[in-house]
């Protein structure tokens, strides 16, 4: 039997013990105890010193885009795998927006076979909710789920028939699958480069109005209770849209949502630069925006933070910002942007930011992960809270590198992170290969 | 005023994107060099040697007659060499992106890159990665600088600008001249009011310190200047009025509209201009209309912006070669 034992840190498990010192015992590759106190010294095992540093699960991260099939230029699904366990995910669902689609038993068991054969985070395929992302006849959805598939969705492509959504619902809530949708009114949004405000007058860039993911997420809410199905809204970014998932919940209807760190730390105004790395889909927002977002978060409104990773190989973002697509890399840097848009100021608590990051994901798309109860899987993640660390793209596990925090330093490091038991990533190692 | 010596010396900064990144003395200090050079065009100057052995290229992503003209010759007529460079389209089209097509061009030795190009922010992107001066010539919807200073120069020779109430009118929404003009307009002190259909009026321009209004005729006796914007139908992407009577009809400036504004009404209007639509051919040949004016001017602009930034490129080259 192999053992392990992470010792003397923080325990952080939102479905256990949290904030409370002590060790964590593994046996081969799952989770045997959380013993409390001082590390004893009397079990044979290897290993891990993690004083002054939490030790929490793996986090999940609902919507990955890794490029493979087809855009292998911006990242493969090996790479994505490797990015995410340096972010300190350890399981990732797949965007099915790639060439060709994941509309079908092929295209997820291709996901499933590239997956199987790398290291690093756990790799679950999501599938198209329609037939090559075309918003027009449901794809083969019952396969899919046979094959794999832990949620459904479009990607960044809205559907945007009311009535294809609605028996979208109906079908996938058959399969107890959640529908991860992109919130936004197609004929509001087009051409639209930024949020429509102030600043978009002042630049001359088209904006694209807050009132088009309103009035989406509205539309959805209202056919989520109609059908009883499962929604998921990706990277919420507006008040109107809290407002109505606020509301929604206190119905008591299946609707969760995410939010992308990058939305809370930038706003609107950084479009002024007319760099292509700012530019995302959804936008980002006015101060206005991010302040209900971030209270939307405080209070259990949403439950989710995602990467939302969209990497770009870097010559499509050296173009004009109308032509150049939208999108962040960002699985690399999300734990330390987590920490200066959310702990810093103060308003969520380590375990209300570990909950987002790993059980509320979880949830959404039924894995059993996001614990460290005895007999899971132990994928776990070591983060020094105090830890300074400097952004540099380059050294980027990723095959992208359109961040727009490459050089910024940041406090909050993942130090280890474990899949399985297996130390897949190692800060320390990393930093002098 | 400015005195003659320290507008010489100002600098306008390496490049000239934008009214809103220049400050009032620097405003000042341009329209008063583009003064001295129409003084010394009208006193028989033929071709200046100002700008002799200096390269301007100029890059026209978007179609322009008229501006690159104005730029070519303001260029030619200071002495500087030019190579006009046109290009329909986007980086996607080309399959070069743009910033490569200008690195090209750039390494060819160009000293001064003007740049015409659809997409805001397109001459700040170059700005980021030539060694070259680059000059603003309008980036889709967002600023043209030597527009606005030209407009500002027409005004500027009949009015004190400071006080003065200008409107702006018609398409606010996809107007880079509009944008300019408030910039410049607001710094040097004139009060601006924007008028046109509220489809073509994005409300938070208010923050940027001008009056919306929607009726022509009720803002026009208390104006001493009408800057009549082209409507840009090649930027409108969908509705946003009716037809181009009913148009003409509530925002066209007729014979019967200057009758009714102030005496002396100055009337301004970028060009190129859809007679019959923005201003009746009446009005557009008047007593009132300052539209030929603003070409010639547009010349002495030019000429000015291309030498304050030949001039700093001179400054930084000699700076670079004898470190203090």
């Amino acid at each position: 039997m192999h053992r392990l034992l992470i010792t003397d840190g923080t325990v952080i498990d939102p479905s256990g013990p949290t904030d409370e010192r002590g060790s964590l015992l593994i046996e081969d590759g799952r989770i045997a105890a959380f013993l409390p106190g001082p590390a004893p010294e009397d079990i044979d095992a290897e290993r891990i010193d993690a004083s002054g540093c939490i030790v929490a699960p793996g986090f999940v991260d609902t919507h990955v885009g890794v490029g493979e099939p087809g855009f292998e230029e911006d990242e493969t699904i090996a790479s994505a795998a490797l990015a995410a366990v340096a972010g300190g995910v350890t399981s990732l669902a797949t965007l099915p927006s790639t060439n060709p689609v994941v509309d079908n038993r092929g295209g997820a068991e291709f996901v499933r076979h590239q997956a199987a054969q790398v290291p690093g985070a756990r790799v679950y395929p999501c599938g198209a909710v329609t037939q090559g992302i075309r918003g027009e006849h449901l794809a083969e959805i019952g396969q899919l789920v046979e094959i794999g598939a832990v949620a459904f969705t479009d990607g960044k492509t809205p559907i945007a028939n009311a009535e294809i959504m609605r028996r979208a619902l109906e079908y996938t809530g058959m399969f107890d699958r959640a529908i991860l949708h992109h919130a936004v009114v197609p004929e509001l949004s087009e051409t639209g480069v930024m949020h429509e405000g102030f600043q978009s007058t002042r630049l001359g860039l088209r904006g694209i109005p807050a009132a088009a993911e309103d009035i989406m997420a509205g539309r959805d809410i209202a056919l989520a209770e109609l059908t009883g199905g499962r929604l998921h809204l990706m990277t919420v970014t507006t008040s109107g849209t809290v407002d109505l998932l606020r509301k929604a919940r206190e119905r008591g209807l299946s609707v969760t949502a995410d939010v992308a760190p990058h939305y809370l730390l930038l706003d609107d105004s950084v479009m002024a630069t007319f760099d292509t790395l700012y530019k995302v889909m959804p936008p980002l927002r006015s101060s206005d925006h991010i302040d209900a977002v971030i209270a939307g978060l405080r209070d259990g409104t949403i439950t989710c933070i995602s990467a939302d990773h969209q990497p770009l190989a870097i010559e499509k973002k050296a173009v004009e910002l109308d032509v150049a697509p939208f999108g962040i890399c960002g699985l690399e840097t999300m734990l330390c942007t987590c920490v200066r848009a959310l702990i810093e100021p103060g308003h969520l608590s380590w375990a209300e930011l570990i909950r987002c990051l790993t059980v509320g994901p979880a949830d959404v798309l039924k894995l059993p992960a996001g614990t460290l109860a005895s007999g899971a899987h132990a994928d776990v993640v070591v983060i020094d809270p105090n830890r300074e660390i400097t952004i540099d793209a380059a050294r980027f596990r990723s095959r992208s590198r359109n961040t727009p925090f490459d050089g910024d330093t940041f406090r909050g490091a993942v130090v280890k992170t474990l899949v399985g038991g297996t130390v897949v990533y190692d800060r320390d190692a990393a930093a002098q290969q | 005023m400015t005195s003659a010596t320290q507008t010489d010396t100002m600098s306008i900064g390496r490049h000239l994107l934008g009214l809103e990144d220049l400050s009032a003395e620097q405003i000042v200090a341009i329209l008063d060099r583009a003064e001295s050079y129409r003084r010394r065009m009208e006193n028989g100057g033929g071709r200046l040697d100002d700008l002799n052995g200096v390269v301007v290229a100029n890059l026209f992503f978007e179609p322009s007659t008229r501006t690159r003209t104005s730029f070519s010759l303001a260029a030619r007529r200071i002495g500087a060499d030019t190579v006009d460079f046109s290009a329909g389209g986007s980086s996607l089209s080309k399959g070069e992106t743009f910033v490569d097509t200008a690195l090209t061009i750039e390494a060819m030795g160009v000293d001064l890159v003007v740049c015409r190009h659809r997409t805001p922010g397109a001459p700040h992107l170059l700005a980021r990665h030539l060694q070259a001066g680059v000059l603003n010539a309008g980036d889709g919807t967002h600023e043209h600088p030597t527009q606005a200073l030209l407009d500002m120069l027409t005004i500027r020779q009949r009015r004190d600008i400071a006080g003065l109430r200008v409107a702006l009118v018609g398409d606010i929404r996809h107007s880079r001249v509009a944008r300019s003009n408030i910039h410049g307009l607001k710094k040097l002190g004139a009060d601006v009011v924007v008028c046109g259909p509220a489809t073509l009026i994005p409300r938070s321009i208010t923050q940027m310190g001008v009056e919306i209004a929607h009726d022509l005729d009720e803002i026009l006796p208390e104006v001493d200047c009408v800057n009549l914007l082209r409507v840009q139908f090649e930027r409108q992407r969908g509705a946003f009025f009716p037809s181009i009577e009913e148009y003409a009809h509530l925002f066209g400036m007729t014979a019967e509209r200057v009758r009714r504004a102030r005496d002396g009404l100055l009337v301004l209007a970028p060009g190129p201009i859809n007679r019959g639509v923005e201003l009746t051919p009446e009005v557009a040949d008047g007593p009132n209309s300052l539209i030929l004016s603003q070409v010639t001017n547009g010349l002495y602009v030019r000429m000015a912006c291309l030498s304050m930034l030949a001039q700093q490129r001179r400054q930084t080259a000699a700076r670079r070669e004898q470190p203090a």
